[in-house]
Formats: C-alpha cells, structure tokens, sequence
C-alpha cells in the first residue's frame, strides 16, 4: 500500500513538473521572437562575440537556440529516402554529427552580425495546425533584406524548430543530395565518417590554436 | 526508370502553372526536363556534371586569386559609398525588372517598379541615393529566367557558367536576353562599359563576402551543395518567395518507422516504475 501511494506521489510530482514546464506553451511565431531576441541582445553586448569569437558564438547558440531544435527531424530529413538504412546507434551517431556541423557552421553568422533589424511577420495558420513556417526578413541598409523563415513542429505542447531556410534554401535539404552520394559510395558508415573529418576539420577549438 | 519520377514531377510542375499561357512553351518545358533526367546514376537534373565541374573547379580558383581579393580591396571603401554603387546599379536594373513584373501579370509590382525608377534617377540623383524605398516601394528582382519559369517553363540542365558560375539552361538563355537590354551593356564606348561591368561585379561579389566563407564550412561536396542552393534558391524566386509546400513522402514514411521503434524501445520497459523515478 505505501509502494502504491509513493510511486502515485511519484508520478503526480512527475505530471506537475511536466505541467509547469508545459503551462506557459507559447505560440510558434512568439517563440521564434522571443529566442531571436534573447540572443541578438547578447550579441550586442558581446564583443568577443562580434570580434568573431567562434567558440563563444557557439556557446550561446547551444544554451540559447538548441534547446528548441529537433535536430532528428532534421537529420532525418537532410538523410532522406536512405535513413530507413540507418540503425538505431547510427541515426543517433548521424544525428549528433549533423548538429554539431550546423552549430559549428552557423554560428558563424552570429560574429557577423552589425545591428541589422529583424522584421516578424504575422504567423498564417490556423490554431488547429502543428505545423507552420515563421517568416522573419533580416534588413540592413543599402541591399535587399534576406528572408529567413522557420519551419516548426508542434510536439505535445512545444513547438520545435526542424527546418530554417534563407532566402528560399533550406539549410537542411540543401545536404541531401551529397549525404545521398556518400551514403551510395560508403553506406551509412561512410557518411558518419565524412561526418565526423568535416566536423574536425572546422572545430573552432583546433582552428583557435593555428 | 529514371525517368518516369521525372516526368511525373515535370507534370506536376506544369499543373502548378495551370496559368502556362502557350502551348509551344508547355511543349518545351517537357522537352528540357526529359534531356534534363538523361544523365544515368549522377544527380537527374545534371547531365553535364563533369564539364560542369570542371568549370566549378575554374571559377573557385578565378574567384580565390582574382575576384575575391578585388572584392575584399573594394570593400574598403566606406559604406556610404558602396551603398551608392549598389544602388546606382540597382536603379538601372529597376525598368527591366518592372516590365518582367509586367510580363509576368504582376502589374501593381511592375508599376512600382517604374516608379521606383523615376523616384530615383531624379530626386534620388541618377540612383545613388534609393529614395522611393523610403517611401514605401520596395525593391524586387526579377529577370527573363523568372519570367519563363513563371510561365512553366522547366528549368532544363544545370549549367555552371564561366565566372558567373550555377544557371541552368533555362536561366542561361534568360541571361543572354537580359544582358542584350541591359543599359551598361549597350555602353558604345568600350572602356565605359567595361569598367562598369566590372565595377557592378566587384560590388556584388563584395556583398557575398562573409557568406561565400559559410559555404565551404557547410558543405561536404561544394558543388552539389551550390547545386542544391541554385535550384532552390531560384524555385523560391520564381514564387517571390513562398514556393508551394510539398510533403516529403520519404519523410513522412520515416517519420511512422522511428515512431513505431520508440513504441517498441518504451514497451520494453513498463514493469520498471523505480527506473523512472530515478530519471525524474
């Protein structure tokens, strides 16, 4: 009797912290403002980060942004048709490299960023829809604005962000085409490796030191 | 075998663009996507991947000693300036765009382009300030390539042209026809004309620097990285940037796999309540 009345304490303290986490859901297009926002302040203030500091770049993508990134949608999707090759260990591999390539790459555009405006536009979906695209344009004077949009899943009550595209190009089908040669030429394990010397190959921590 | 998705897919297109006025145009279209879908095991959409990139490999090593050093030179100038370059360029480009949008049906855009120009070779002084931004009519872009594709033209081979680098065949012949009305092109003098060509290219290729860096980071193949980005980004062009959403059949299908192998990973477990407290 005390087993069953702990574990039900357990469970109904299991549910609330679910329920607190999940009681402030916000919608898509409102997430997307509220993390864009959140980092670009930081990155006003950050002068490392603006004299091109990769790694801090990095870090406050991974404390800021990553929590909001269903990065085995993505990899899923940069993959295509040959992910249903993939075991388990190996999606997880696939999935791990991948993000860490994205992180890695995209940061980047953080330390070059120079107080351009970032315009939101209003969300077109109904309540009803789990899947949406969050439209932004990045401006900046003198030349045309970028348009950067999000793609979101609705996942329980969390949207997660498994696709951005600039200016039309989505930064994850954009690989499918050269993840489906190497899977064709090495399987799955090839393109883990490629993966991985890719990845070394642009470690800011290696890079930092030549 | 290869062919049949394509085909399928060239008739999809020619669905979306129910609007395709002429039927000579229509007829073409399904012309170039068949040549397209030729080449046998490479990418369907290029068959001359080996010219193609043997050109890429030309074009990064013009780019790494010639264009990208002049760009980064260039980009010393101070902003003010490269802005007015940029936008004395732009202003010119203005009427050709306008009668694309014109060609194109969108005739609110068209008339604003024309305004655009007018604004700004006048009060903006030849161009160099952009003014009717200012005021509200914003800058598109648009060329013959858009306009064809528009009207359902298939995109045709990928190309990578010499020191322009990706197109396709469709683009190409779009760029021909562009550059034959172009007004820096019918410059009669030749030394006039060439250094404004090449100051409107130093102006463009400095505004990619920062990005053009991104890519080689990116990407594990450049080329068919630069491919896959040239085609979409041109299908997102074409539909002024919302192109239509298409469900991705083979994401949908992994999607219900790696469902159904949680289930099975989770109903392993049911008899272990103590397991998951300790992860609470």
């Amino acid at each position: 009797m005390k087993k069953v009345a702990s574990l039900l304490a357990a469970l109904a303290l299991g549910i609330g912290i679910q329920f607190n986490a999940f009681a402030d859901a916000i919608a898509p297009d409102a997430l997307v403002k509220s993390v864009t926002d959140d980092v670009i302040t930081i990155v006003r203030q950050d002068k490392a980060i603006q004299s091109g500091d990769t790694r801090k770049a990095v870090e406050l993508v991974e404390t800021k942004v990553l929590p909001y990134f269903d990065f085995a949608h993505m990899t899923r999707l940069a993959v295509g048709k040959d992910w249903k090759q993939a075991n388990a260990d190996q999606k997880a591999v696939l999935t791990n490299e991948f993000k860490t390539l994205l992180v890695r790459t995209y940061s980047n555009a953080l330390t070059q960023y120079r107080n351009q405006q970032i315009d939101f536009k209003p969300l077109k979906a109904k309540p009803e829809e789990t899947d949406v695209i969050v439209r932004t344009e990045v401006r900046q004077p003198g030349a045309k604005a970028v348009q950067i949009d999000y793609n979101l899943e609705k996942q329980g009550d969390n949207w997660k962000v498994y696709d951005v595209m600039v200016a039309g190009v989505s930064l994850v089908t954009n690989y499918r085409d050269s993840f489906g040669q190497e899977v064709r030429s090495g399987g799955i394990d090839g393109l883990i490796k490629s993966l991985k010397d890719k990845n070394k190959q642009i470690d800011p921590a290696v890079s930092a030191k030549k | 075998m290869r062919v049949i998705p394509c085909v399928e897919q060239e008739m999809k297109n020619r669905k979306a663009a129910s609007r395709a006025l002429l039927q000579s145009v229509a007829t073409l279209a399904l012309g170039l996507g068949l040549t397209a879908c030729a080449g046998p095991g490479g990418h369907p959409k290029d068959p001359l991947e080996p010219l193609n990139r043997a050109t890429f490999r030309f074009n990064e090593v013009a780019d790494k000693y010639v264009m990208r050093p002049a760009a980064q030179v260039y980009d010393f100038a101070p902003l003010p300036v490269k802005t007015g370059v940029g936008n004395f360029f732009g202003n010119i480009g203005d009427l050709w765009i306008g009668a694309n949008n014109l060609l194109q049906g969108k005739f609110v855009d068209g008339a604003s382009d024309g305004g655009r120009f007018l604004v700004n070779s006048t009060v903006g002084l030849l161009g160099v300030f952009d003014i009717a931004t200012e005021l509200g009519l914003e800058k598109h872009e648009e060329d013959l390539g858009q306009t064809l594709g528009f009207w359902g033209v298939g995109d045709g081979p990928y190309i990578v042209l010499p020191f322009l680098g990706s197109s396709n065949l469709r683009d190409s012949v779009g760029l021909y026809i562009d550059l034959s009305v172009d007004p820096v092109w019918q410059v009669n003098e030749v030394a006039t004309r060439n250094s404004l060509s090449g100051l409107r290219f130093v102006n463009r290729r400095a505004a990619l620097l920062g990005a053009d860096t991104t890519a080689d980071q990116a990407a594990l193949d450049k080329y068919g990285y630069m491919r896959s980005f040239y085609m979409q980004y041109r299908l997102n062009q074409i539909y002024d940037g919302q192109p239509p959403r298409v469900k991705d059949p083979d994401d949908e299908e992994a999607r219900v796999d790696d469902a159904g192998a949680t289930l099975a990973a989770t109903a392993e477990v049911p008899a272990a309540p103590d397991k998951k407290e300790n992860q609470e």
